[in-house]
């Protein structure tokens, strides 16, 4: 226990119940020294550091209004979809925190994706920040389930029936898949039962756990300290009092910094909220506004603009693609054999395992692996940290034909994104299997492609010029 | 690489509009102005609960609410509520479910939120397509009641709205199909009035105007207000970005 502190003689009212607090709860102060007034932040970040103080934001945002939401929505199959109108309309102010919420769903996503694709170019992820990316990652698959069981509480057409389809995917998975799906929907269909458990997931299991690993994220990040745009290490180069010597506290520096693109952010938030809350019928799909119908199929199902990129993979995987992926099995396998350098018995063992999978592949149904071709375009994020091998963390510092590649990378997930919105056609479908190889050629070939090139000498200390 | 993207970006225009367009004619578009226009959704609301609400419910929304139109509980009681209801009710209509499936072979939709969700990123808004719809019905005697409708082909209702607006047929041409010379299209060549209704066309257009103005307002409430609040947000937060920016300009300047 720390030392019983004294206020000195003729101190103010603040100070001595300052000191009181210290002597009470030093945690808390030595909280506040550690995350905030002494943890030091590389000085050089750019505008891509503002997304993860804004994902905070958002978090907040969604919690508050949520907290409000549920003063008045009932989750009942038969009184959902008025109650969301009742405090569309008969609720004060109740319409703003309902557009506010669903508005902040997509708000929630733009900002992560931005803030995951600056690890990417960043080199984030990297030694000794592996942790750090799988936390983020953990966070980025709750979000979705969160975002997917909220989706369903409005009880509208698209509510319904996007739960419906995306349900009865889990039904593909062989063997367990129909008992599977009966369990996640506690019904034959999609019901009362279904709204029930998902309002319980929404609201208490997922965001607990979404907590948890956001905690998790920041105290791994403030334990081995932030990356910036250049890949510099910053500890590696201290002042006599151990502080880094391109360290600044984050308090005050990085909260009025972090102040500016909270501003910036809600300029956009708030014009989107007031000005367009239904996103062109994106943020808020049309049909939505026709209460769940289950005799009533609407002709195009379409699941919201976050999930598409994944949409589309899933249904990008047909009978051909399936072969296609035998094809790419084949030839790794192949390869892995002449070139693995695997010893005695070892050297068989990657052609065995390509002639098992290229057999699964062939004999469970199409429907089956495109549901684990969603999967894995998520879970693919995870060994990030070990799929690059590049010597250096910073885009800035990989070969020139990098940046390229990353731009196509963004243009390919748009790509696939718009198509999810689409309903399915021939040309469109060719596109998001081109797409659906690029994502996965760009992960999976990363040990590979991230170790060619020229690369550029990091320097020892951050590029930064005083405002 | 330029190419590439180009390419890309190509064959996605290819791909056609966002949103599966669904069948029936092109929407004409609704005259937004009168959303704002109080005379206008005070004879809305008139058309609505003399001719819609019979049938078909707006049970989202409450009688009381209709004072947002400036018109006062007495008003809304003495002129706008048939049913009996309170003017702090939901409107509700009287009509019995089985009755109506009998009669029309299904419930009328609730209509409160019709303006919002039969909006078509292709086509046009809710309102476009109620305006087009309305205005779009026309004699067709090889249907139950004797009505169809260009917007909405093969509807279940009939024209509510024809003794204000007359009766009109449908005109249809068989023309080649530019495409395929072989073959020839039913095309629709717009409407011929066959009897005249108490208003001419032009008070018609107007009138469903009116209606529809009522049932995008009626839709969301708030509409107006919101985008009135917006902009006074908006200024706040300009004013607070500029004051982010030059607070956080005076702290980095120790930063060298």
């Amino acid at each position: 226990m720390a030392e019983f502190k004294q206020a000195p003689a003729g101190a103010s009212v603040t100070q001595q119940a300052t000191v009181w607090l210290e002597n009470r709860f030093p945690t808390a102060f030595e909280a506040y020294k550690v995350h905030m007034s002494e943890y030091y932040a590389p000085k050089n970040f750019n505008f891509w550091y503002f997304f993860g103080s804004l994902a905070m934001l958002v978090l907040v945002i969604q919690i508050v209004t949520g907290i409000f939401l549920v003063m008045h929505y009932k989750p009942d199959a038969a009184l959902a979809f008025a109650s969301v109108e009742y405090i569309m309309r008969d609720v004060p102010w109740g319409w703003l925190v309902r557009y506010m919420h669903s508005t902040g769903a997509s708000a929630f996503f733009i900002v992560v994706y931005l803030h995951m694709f600056r690890g990417m170019i960043y080199g984030s992820y990297k030694k000794p920040r592996e942790l750090v990316w799988i936390f983020g990652c953990a966070i980025f698959l709750c979000l979705m389930a969160e975002a997917f069981m909220g989706y369903l509480l409005p009880w509208g057409q698209m509510s319904y029936w996007g739960a419906q389809v995306i349900i009865n995917l889990f039904a593909a998975i062989p063997f367990v898949g129909p008992d599977l799906s009966l369990l996640i929907r506690g019904d034959y269909v999609v019901g009362d039962a279904t709204l029930n458990r998902f309002f319980s997931f929404h609201v208490i299991a997922v965001p607990l756990v979404l907590l948890g690993l956001v905690v998790a994220h920041l105290l791994a990040l403030h334990d081995v300290g932030s990356n910036n745009p250049d890949g510099v290490e910053i500890k590696a180069k201290k002042d006599a009092k151990g502080v880094p010597l391109d360290g600044i506290p984050f308090h005050p520096y990085y909260t009025v910094h972090d102040l500016m693109g909270v501003a910036v952010f809600l300029v956009i938030f708030s014009a989107v909220l007031f000005l367009a809350p239904e996103g062109g019928g994106y943020l808020l799909e049309y049909n939505n506004f026709i209460p769940a119908d289950p005799l009533k199929t609407p002709s195009h199902i379409a699941p919201v603009w976050y999930f598409t990129p994944y949409y589309s993979m899933l249904r990008a995987v047909t009978d051909d693609m399936v072969s296609v992926f035998v094809g790419i099995v084949a030839i790794a396998g192949v390869l892995a054999f002449l070139k693995g350098g695997f010893k005695g018995l070892w050297k068989w063992a990657p052609l065995v395992v390509a002639i098992v999978l290229g057999f699964l592949l062939k004999a469970f149904d199409a429907k089956f692996w495109g549901v684990v071709v969603m999967g894995v375009a998520v879970l693919v994020l995870f060994p990030l940290p070990w799929l690059d091998r590049s010597p250096v963390k910073s885009i800035r510092y990989r070969p020139g034909w990098n940046k390229w590649l990353y731009g196509i990378f963004v243009v390919n997930f748009a790509v696939l994104g718009y198509l999810g919105i689409k309903p399915p056609s021939v040309m469109g479908t060719l596109v998001s299997q081109a797409g659906t190889l690029f994502y996965f050629g760009f992960f999976l070939l990363m040990p590979w492609w991230s170790r060619i090139g020229e690369f550029k000498r990091v320097p020892d200390r951050v590029n930064f010029s005083a405002h | 690489m330029k190419k590439l993207i180009l390419s890309l970006l190509a064959s996605l225009s290819l791909l056609g509009p966002v949103f599966a367009s669904s069948e029936g004619i092109a929407w004409d578009s609704f005259p937004k102005e009168r959303v704002t226009d109080m005379a206008a959704l005070q004879n809305g609301a008139k058309l609505f609960v003399n001719y819609c609400l019979n049938c078909h419910a707006a049970a989202y929304m409450r009688y009381n609410r209709l004072r947002d139109l400036g018109l006062t509980e007495q008003q809304i009681k003495d002129n706008l509520v048939f049913t009996g209801a309170k003017v702090g009710e939901l409107m509700k209509n009287s009509l019995d479910p089985k009755d109506a499936k009998d009669w029309f072979g299904g419930v009328p939709p609730d209509l409160t939120l019709v303006a919002r969700s039969r909006a078509d990123g292709a086509k046009g808004s809710g309102a476009d397509y109620v305006y087009t719809y309305l205005r779009s019905y026309y004699r067709d005697d090889s249907k139950a009641s004797g009505w169809n409708n260009m917007a909405f082909p093969n509807v279940a209702m009939p024209n509510v709205l024809w003794q204000l607006q007359g009766q009109q047929r449908a005109v249809f041409a068989e023309e080649k199909n530019p495409h395929d010379e072989s073959k020839t299209e039913h095309v629709f060549k717009g409407f011929e009035p066959i009897t005249q209704g108490t208003l001419n066309q032009a008070d018609y257009n107007i009138a469903v105007a009116d209606l529809v103005a009522f049932m995008q307002w009626m839709s969301e409430p708030v509409q107006t207000e919101r985008v009135r609040l917006g902009v006074w947000v908006l200024i706040f937060l300009g004013i607070f970005t500029v004051i982010a920016w030059r607070l956080n300009a005076a702290f980095w300047k120790d930063i060298k």
